[in-house]
């Protein structure tokens, strides 16, 4: 499968990755030659098999609807970039 | 003080007061030390904590608080491991300055049984490659040869257990990434079915397939380290209560009547002879042992790594969305509106092949293309079971190489992604089939590079690999790298 | 001639559900705290972090479904929706795509005395985002996690519905069952219940559905109704000047009632569900289903007929009680308390409703209780107090959920029934009133009502009414 620069541009805004044109060359390059590789997986006839997604047969793993966890705000937003009054400070996101 | 001992044996020392913990803590401090500037094994060497943890520890072990076989015993982490209030950076630009505010459950489970942590070892970033050349604080180098990798993406761990810079270490395993490195660095490295090791506080790459596991000297090790980390964990779903967790009773040096499978699919085309050689001479010495050995067909082994990349990448693109400057972690420095500083940081903060994986994961999940590949993938992925189980059915172990070839020169495998993708084969199925995996050392090549030796087993079958690996074991010798030889290390 | 539309809508409801705890992590659901004082590594997307699903969510999404008369999907999953924002932590939220939990449900509505069903197309789970708070100051927004994974049920109906009056018919059905089962209190102005609408028109006998619309950020159930009459509009307008209607999000601004599209280049819209390989599947045995049935409580239609049949009240007042389970609660708990049903639906019916309009509330923001409400029926059944002074008793009770008894002991309310003190207080009215007294004495009755009410006068209105007239007539 040949990729294309929208295709390229297009994952790159999902992914929220910018690329530079050389990034860019080389990315349509490999993901090109990955593709055609995995294409290989065509070769196999899977009709009728279920996608799995876990390979045990675990489930329903529940918690109880109890609280459990205190305030540990000042702790967690040691890590942030930057914050301001208890919160994690962005880019405006408002028009 | 013997920095070759294993950490059970170091652990007995212990115990019986022949040396002290803060001893054998000070003396791997100084291997690393000595040593780093050539290997760089680690990302965080925390001397100051290990020395005031092994204080703590001594006392615990002398008021008969903890008493099992690895207290006192220092150990290293993978830097995918999340520890209260050190540095975990995943080997990543964009984790350049992350603390966590809990402790992986695996980890804090060792912490329980006495461990003394050293500090955090240096991987490929995000766990993405074969090699741990694709680390943001450099590439970790080969204790065998230093013009060689360690194999990834656990190379540094298993680099610092084989420069004994560290009895034993943490890896995480998502595609071969505990028994490649430890088949190139010439350790034993184990990893546990799926669901018996917690990957609460594991910063994943595909959660589907990813699996801690011990890296340590020999197999007596990561049974005893696989007994304290394994267990059913209430803050991870995917972790399973399952029986058959008394691993050290599998260490008997008894495999008669055990059924030996060796699939010839494995040894066609790019296994270099030596490697086959070796894996060979090892299947005659369980046979010789009492072991049913035979060859059998597999199939689908070429399919492995295509649905592997698809589903490891898909979810890999999914969860390193949330590394995005906003909550911790690296955001760059200038920006001009949201998205804008989305793309920046993360552009600026993922290496090469991390951006590679995200596309390709990206692209495989978007509309139109899900199907195709991301469906096709989790419908390989229960052939591949299958076909598992159908051989499961015939034999207890499956036995074959780690790797194609030993540890290959530093640079390498980097220019060709799908070249150092095929030096996969014969891990990634293991994952995606969710089966528990050994890989221990079964030879040296004519490079004098250790050879890897891989024992399978059916889910939460750890001791039926257990067994046949303590066998094979009895009947080889432990060789030091020729790194720790040569400088009289 | 002008040709003759018809409006299509479906709606995607999100509510949030009643638990003590979040969906995937221990923290508290509680409203109103600090900014991320409710929060965890699990719930702000801290790397290593790993959900595991609270029971008490499947429970109440399951009592919805069977209320809302779906199947129930006995093996359900949940999916990874991906998209970048400030408030999703993980930059993926938690729901079910593939296999929702719920499917095929159905519920009756009446809009002008028509019956008619609305298709439910399916029901599932997911986690809420946190909260962008603007600041004003540095131009930037502020991220508050603490409703970051509150659980969330979304019910997306079919596109049955053709007029806003039987999109509200619907919306107020799903409130009041859900209120009923105690999985959400349903709040649209707090946010607790929310409405997307998705519109499209077509000409009258059209089979084929238009291209439709999805409009966010509807906080009432006017807001509602002039979005739908505004959209209907616009979509019309675009169709008869020969333009297209374009698929897209828009976002519903009430102050200035319009619309606009939320589009922009960095909003591919491709979510890229996967199945999320941290969840493992929910069974939902046979068994658990039945209990869940056995605890459904009884519904509003079953407790209106009740309301007639047992307790002879009028359909239209059993339909308001009924209205809302909040009222419903009150008459019950009230009832249950000894005192009369008639008394206590005509204090709802007449002085609450009054109270609740003149103050702007909601049946839902009622908080006084059975037992204050119970003890003034009481002390008017006694004849301690009357009827003007309940009311007044009444007012405060609403407002502060005092004790009526000890409310009219303090402040003296309670009715003068000493004949010796109402004697005196009349002979002085009629010696102060000659002229009324003439009027009685030459036989006009009315002139007695002036006389009663000159005397509840001076007693402050604490006299005993029946006791003044028969006096009265006495002395005259």
């Amino acid at each position: 499968m040949q990729i294309t620069d929208e295709t390229i541009e297009y994952v790159g805004i999902l992914a929220k990755l910018e690329l530079s044109d050389e990034e860019k060359e080389q990315a349509k390059k490999d993901m090109s030659n990955m593709l055609q590789y995995v294409g290989k997986l065509n070769e196999l006839d899977t009709e009728g098999v279920e996608p799995m997604s876990h390979t045990f047969s675990v489930h329903n793993v529940f918690r109880e609807d109890v609280v459990t966890n205190g305030d540990d705000r000042e702790n967690m937003l040691k890590n942030a970039p930057e914050q301001k009054e208890g919160a994690y400070k962005v880019p405006k996101t408002f028009e | 003080m013997d920095l070759n001992l294993t950490a059970v044996e170091l652990g007995k020392k212990i115990k019986n007061k022949e040396i002290s913990v803060v001893e054998a803590t000070s003396a791997y401090l100084d291997s690393i030390e000595a040593k780093e500037k050539e290997i760089n094994a680690f990302v965080t060497i925390d001397r100051e904590g290990a020395l005031k943890r092994a204080e703590e520890v001594q006392g615990l072990i002398d008021a008969g608080k903890v008493t099992g076989p690895l207290a006192g015993v220092p150990v290293a982490i993978k830097d995918n491991m999340c520890i209260d209030g050190m540095l975990t950076t995943c080997s990543s630009k964009i984790l350049s300055n992350f603390k966590p505010t809990f402790t992986a459950t695996a980890v804090e489970k060792l912490q329980a049984a006495g461990a003394v942590i050293v500090g955090k070892t240096n991987m490929d970033e995000f766990a993405m490659g074969s090699t741990t050349e694709t680390s943001f604080y450099g590439e970790t180098k080969n204790p065998w040869d230093l013009a060689r990798v360690p194999g990834g993406s656990s190379g540094g761990s298993a680099a610092a257990v084989a420069a004994e810079e560290v009895p034993y270490a943490l890896g995480s395993d998502t595609g071969g990434s505990i028994r490649q490195p430890a088949g190139f660095c010439g350790v034993t490295g184990m990893k546990p079915t799926y669901g018996r090791v917690s990957r609460y506080g594991l910063i994943a790459y595909g959660s589907s397939l990813d699996q801690i596991g011990p890296i340590a000297k020999d197999v007596t090790d990561c049974a005893a380290i696989l007994e304290a980390i394994s267990g059913k964990d209430d803050k991870d779903s995917t972790s399973v209560k399952e029986t058959g967790d008394d691993f050290m009773a599998a260490l008997t040096d008894d495999v008669k009547g055990l059924r030996i499978g060796i699939p010839r699919d494995y040894f066609g085309e790019g296994l270099d002879a030596e490697v086959k050689a070796a894996v060979m001479a090892a299947a005659k010495v369980l046979e010789e042992k009492g072991a049913e050995v035979e060859e059998f067909d597999l199939s689908l082994v070429e399919y492995a790594i295509p649905a592997y990349y698809i589903i490891a990448s898909a979810e890999a693109s999914s969860n390193l969305e949330r590394f995005d400057g906003v909550k911790y972690g690296y955001r760059t420095a200038e920006f001009t509106d949201l998205h804008n500083m989305y793309k920046k940081t993360r552009s600026e903060g993922f290496g090469p092949e991390v951006k590679r994986r995200i596309m390709l994961g990206s692209f495989v999940l978007s509309s139109g293309y899900f199907d195709a590949y991301y469906m096709k993938a989790l419908r390989t992925k229960a052939l591949i079971k299958q076909a598992f189980d159908r051989a499961f059915e015939k034999y207890d172990v499956i036995l074959g190489p780690v790797a194609p070839t030993t540890a290959l020169k530093l640079g390498e495998s980097l220019s060709d992604p799908i070249k150092m993708y095929l030096g996969d084969v014969y891990t990634v199925s293991v994952n995606l089939a969710g089966l528990p995996g050994i890989s221990l050392p079964c030879g040296y090549d004519s490079n004098g590079l250790p050879i890897g030796l891989q024992l399978l087993a059916r889910h939460f079958d750890e001791k039926s690999i257990i067994r046949a690996a303590y066998a094979f074991e009895q009947s080889r010798e432990y060789k030091r790298p020729a790194f720790a030889v040569e400088r009289g290390l | 001639m002008s040709k003759v539309y018809e409006t299509v809508i479906g709606l995607e409801v999100h509510v949030e559900l009643a638990t003590k705890t979040k969906i995937f992590c221990g923290c508290s659901t509680a409203f109103g705290g600090a900014p991320n004082t409710h929060t965890c590594p699990v719930c702000t997307g801290m790397p290593g972090s790993l959900p595991v699903l609270n029971k008490e969510v499947v429970n109440k999404a399951i009592a919805v479904g069977l209320a809302t008369n779906c199947t129930i999907t006995r093996n359900c999953k949940f999916d990874r929706k991906n998209y970048f924002y400030p408030d999703n932590p993980q930059n993926y939220q938690i729901s079910q795509l593939y296999y929702p939990i719920c499917r095929d449900g159905k519920v009756e509505i009446e809009v002008e005395g028509k019956k008619k069903y609305i298709g439910i197309h399916e029901i599932h789970m997911e986690e809420d985002a946190g909260k962008l708070i603007h600041d004003a100051y540095t131009d930037s927004s502020l991220v508050d996690f603490n409703r970051s994974g509150v659980p969330l049920i979304e019910i997306v109906s079919e596109p049955d519905m053709r007029s806003a009056d039987e999109v509200i018919a619907y919306l107020d059905k799903l409130r009041t069952t859900i209120q009923y089962l105690g999985a959400s209190d349903c709040k649209l102005n707090e946010g607790s219940m929310r409405a997307d609408v998705n519109l499209s028109i077509r000409e009258v006998g059209a089979e084929e559905y238009g291209t439709r619309t999805e409009m966010k950020n509807l906080n009432s159930f006017k807001a509602i109704a002039r979005a739908i009459e505004n959209e209907r509009e616009r979509q019309i307008d675009l169709l008869e000047a020969g333009k297209e209607v374009v698929q897209e999000t828009r976002r519903w601004d009430d102050t200035k009632e319009y619309s606009y599209a939320m589009r922009s280049k960095e909003d591919a819209q491709d979510y890229r569900y996967f199945p999320d390989p941290d969840l493992v599947p929910i069974v939902i045995s046979d068994e658990w289903l039945e209990e869940i049935r056995g605890k459904q409580p009884e519904f509003r239609e079953e407790k209106k007929a009740r309301y007639q049949e047992e307790y002879g009240l009028p359909e239209y007042d059993a339909d308001i009680l009924t209205g809302t389970k909040k009222l419903a609660d009150i008459f019950e708990e009230t009832i249950a308390l000894n005192a009369n049903p008639k008394k206590v639906s005509n204090w709802l019916m007449v002085e609450t409703m009054r109270l609740l309009k003149e103050k702007e509330m909601e049946p839902e923001d009622i908080t006084f209780s059975a037992a204050n409400l119970a003890k003034l029926i009481q002390l008017t059944d006694d004849q301690a107090i009357n009827s003007t002074v309940a009311k007044e008793v009444f007012e405060k009770i609403f407002a502060e959920d005092i004790d009526p008894a000890q409310y009219v002991e303090e402040k003296g309310l309670k009715t003068v029934n000493d004949e010796g003190a109402l004697r005196a207080t009349i002979e002085q009215v009629i010696a102060d009133n000659p002229q009324s007294v003439a009027d009685y004495r030459n036989g006009k009755e009315k002139a007695i009502g002036f006389l009663v009410g000159q005397t509840m006068k001076a007693m402050k209105g604490k006299a005993n009414p029946g006791m003044v007239n028969q006096i009265l007539k006495e002395l005259l």
